[in-house]
Formats: structure tokens, C-alpha cells, sequence
């Protein structure tokens, strides 16, 4: 039995008690994303059949990898906040949505990095 | 003094089946599924990273993969859904200023993302296949 009413439960960082960081997150990447995505885009098209040379060669130039690399960032973290909204409306057995979430970061951080490995790879030539 | 608090009965919103299909209602399921697929669609933009990273050999796989008739409907699927994603992203944020909600806006505005798209999506295919065309 609380003795706290339902209003003051939620005023403050409200329930999650994380305020509105995920909202603002997940606005301030999408706006981000927009011209990343665009970045993106060009890029894929200008690589389109050309060979393994000339792609190590592009992806590898500084412009474009840190083009990339800011791309990969914004992209995985909007894609975990994203996620997690979903995992909270659909799966209600809280055991599970626990794991779901972890899951949800797990694969966002692995994806980020491992894509952020091969652009720095590509740009050092390691 | 102490008397225990009945939990108040309040009333929930009514879930979506409830109501007449409407495109604007359409275009947020949209918006969650192409973010959904999008999600699983990282794993093909770090498949061809690191096959790039990786030597000829690896990248020569990717290549083929995406040459294939499902690698091209599933390549097609992804430009589409980035697109509407990206879209209807900006849409939410015009929203988010508390902006074009009126009838005839929102309308207006779910079209447009939707024929943006689609529109996109055809014109940028049309220059890949130009681009690849050129670099054979």
C-alpha cells in the first residue's frame, strides 16, 4: 500500500524515471539522421558495382568515413530507443521484456561497433 | 484517519481495432514497421562493411548476394522503407511543433510521405541502375 497518489508518482523524471531523455534522444538522432541518411544513400549509389579497390578506396577517405562513422552512431542509437518503445507496448511478461531489452542494447552496440571497426579499419588500412 | 484508497477505475483508451482503418492511422503502423525492419536491415549495412574491410574475396560474396533476385527485392524493400521511415520521420517532427494537425493537413501531409517514397524510391533505383549500367 502507497501512500503516494498516482500524479506524484509521475511528476518529477515521472515513472521511468528517466524523464523526457528518451524522447529528446530519439528526436535529436532522427533530425541527425536525416542528413546522414541522404549521406548514406549517395554513398551506396556512387559504389554501385564498382570493385573492391575503389570501394576500400571511398570508404576509406576521410570525408566519407567519418561521414559513415557519424552516420553508424546516430543510426544505432535511435534504432535501440526505437526498439525499446516496441518492446514495451508488445511484450507484457515482465521476465521476458527484460531480456527482450537487454537483447535490444546487446545487438545496437554490436551492430555500432562492428560497423565502426571496419570503417576505421578501412580508413588506417590495418 | 486511516482509510484506504480505492485504486480509481480509469478509463482506457480504446484499442486501435476499434476504429475505421484511416491512412493517417495506416502510415504510423507504417512508420513502426519500416522502423522495425530497418532495425534487421543494420545487419546487411555491417555485412557489407565488413566484407569491404575484409578483402576482395568477401566483398566479391556481398556483391553476388545483392546481384541475386532476393538480394535486389530485399535491397528494394530496404530503400523503400529507409525512405518512408526518413519521411515520416520528418512528419513527426513537423508534429511535434504542435503543427499540421488540422483534417485537410494531416491528410495532405500522410500523402505526401507516402507518394515521397514511393516516388523516391523508383527515381533512386532508376539512377542505380544507371550508375551500375556505367560502371560496367
Amino acid at each position: 500500500m502507497t501512500m503516494r497518489s498516482p500524479i506524484g508518482r509521475v511528476r518529477g523524471l515521472g515513472a521511468a524515471k528517466s524523464g523526457t531523455a528518451h524522447f529528446w534522444l530519439q528526436r535529436v538522432t532522427a533530425v541527425a539522421n536525416v542528413p546522414l541518411v541522404i549521406g548514406f544513400v549517395v554513398i551506396v549509389v556512387a559504389l554501385l558495382g564498382r570493385n573492391h579497390g575503389a570501394v576500400v578506396q571511398t570508404l576509406g577517405s576521410p570525408i566519407v568515413a567519418i561521414a559513415m562513422l557519424l552516420f553508424i552512431l546516430s543510426v544505432t542509437s535511435h534504432m535501440r530507443l526505437g526498439m525499446q518503445v516496441i518492446i514495451e507496448d508488445y511484450v507484457h511478461h515482465e521476465g521476458r521484456r527484460i531480456v527482450a531489452l537487454i537483447a535490444n542494447t546487446f545487438f545496437s552496440v554490436v551492430i555500432g561497433l562492428t560497423c565502426a571497426y571496419a570503417i576505421l579499419k578501412l580508413s588506417f588500412g590495418v | 484517519m486511516a482509510e484506504t484508497r480505492v485504486p480509481v477505475e480509469r478509463p482506457l483508451s480504446p484499442h486501435w481495432t476499434i476504429y475505421h482503418p484511416a491512412l493517417t492511422m495506416l502510415m504510423s503502423i507504417a512508420h513502426r514497421i519500416t522502423g522495425g525492419a530497418l532495425y534487421f536491415g543494420t545487419l546487411l549495412v555491417a555485412w557489407w562493411l565488413i566484407a569491404a574491410a575484409t578483402g576482395p574475396n568477401g566483398y566479391a560474396a556481398v556483391q553476388w548476394f545483392m546481384g541475386t533476385l532476393i538480394g535486389r527485392l530485399i535491397l528494394f524493400g530496404h530503400t523503400w522503407a529507409l525512405l518512408h521511415h526518413m519521411l515520416g520521420g520528418v512528419r513527426h517532427l513537423i508534429w511535434d511543433t504542435g503543427r499540421g494537425f488540422g483534417p485537410t493537413e494531416r491528410e495532405w501531409l500522410v500523402r505526401a510521405t507516402l507518394f515521397g517514397s514511393i516516388t523516391l524510391t523508383v527515381v533512386l533505383w532508376v539512377v542505380g541502375y544507371l550508375v551500375l549500367g556505367a560502371s560496367r
